[in-house]
């Protein structure tokens, strides 16, 4: 995985917290987050899937001078890639890829002032039929480590490649 | 806000309005803020003529973020220890989302008090959209 600085910061917590709607002040005060046990303002439990931002590679998002299978003058101007070995986050397949499970241990909070980086491994992969087909399952681990390169977060993403959406 | 392990008891239940009427522009709120821009997300005319969905549908991790408050409003978001989903289905524009949480067991682990808790989020229809399970860690 190439998420080599992840810095955990108040406004992208701000961010994170609006789009999930979430309006509790821990996430958006600092003086609500001091007098809370943590003491500083923490990530909630989904933030570090944001790491994406930080990923130089990262399928999910255009870059300049690059072909985007999303649309612009045309519905597609390029072919999906599926990421693999790297984040797989909905897994990019333009429709065939798909998020089918995401598990997290917190070893600690996580909070404003980490700097977090990233490593990942294949876990196991498995078949099954559903009404479409066959659905190939694979398993992403990744472990976050802070700036003390303790493991903070361990996180278990489970992919589905269907035939076709459903 | 922490929780004691003797305020607690098996079978306690938490119920937690997500979001009524899921707009667009909180999916791309989502996308922006988290970093996935996969165009299922946000571009309809991707979704419909080239991956041959309906339409845009939220990001699963949006319903997972979603549904966290859920375990944080109850428990603190400090003292989550874990917290995992499946995505049963699609969430599209215009749902209305309620998660719960039930508590399953309180165990103590190594001196240290916890709470399993299993959790399900449900649509307007009361279809589940989301199954989880999270550990939050007690006060004795």
């Amino acid at each position: 995985m190439a998420i080599e600085q992840f810095p955990i910061e108040a406004g992208h917590v701000l961010m994170f917290a609006r789009a999930i709607g979430d309006p509790n002040p821990i996430y958006a005060d600092a003086d609500v987050a001091a007098a809370s046990e943590v003491g500083v303002i923490p990530a909630p439990p989904t933030f570090v899937t944001a790491s994406a931002q930080f990923d130089p590679d990262y399928p999910l998002r255009p870059k300049p001078g690059q072909p985007w299978f999303g649309s612009g003058r045309e519905a597609t101007g390029a072919k999906p890639t599926v990421p693999s070995g790297g984040k797989s986050e909905d897994g990019g397949g333009g429709g065939t890829s798909l998020h089918a499970e995401q598990h997290y241990e917190y070893h600690r909070p996580l909070v404003v002032g980490d700097v977090l980086h990233a490593r990942g491994s294949k876990g196991e992969t498995w078949e099954k039929q559903g009404r479409s087909g066959t659905l190939k399952f694979t398993e992403l681990i990744t472990e976050y480590l802070d700036q003390n390169d303790e493991v903070v977060i361990t996180a278990r993403t489970v992919a589905v490649l269907t035939e076709g959406p459903k | 806000m922490s929780i004691s392990a003797a305020s607690l008891k098996v079978g306690d239940s938490k119920e937690q309005l997500l979001v009524d009427d899921l707009t667009r522009t909180q999916i791309v709120m989502y996308a922006g803020a988290s970093g996935d821009y996969n165009p299922l997300h946000s571009d309809e005319k991707f979704a419909r003529e080239v991956a041959g969905y309906p339409g845009i549908f939220a990001h699963g991790m949006l319903t997972m973020g979603m549904t966290g408050r859920v375990v944080t409003d109850w428990f603190d978001v400090g003292r989550i220890t874990k917290y995992g989903v499946r995505f049963v289905r699609q969430v599209w524009p215009g749902a209305t989302l309620t998660a719960t949480a039930v508590v399953d067991a309180i165990r103590e682990e190594d001196g240290v008090q916890y709470a399993d808790v299993s959790i399900t989020t449900v649509d307007a229809e009361g279809t589940t959209v989301l199954t989880g399970t999270a550990t939050a860690r007690l006060d004795p």
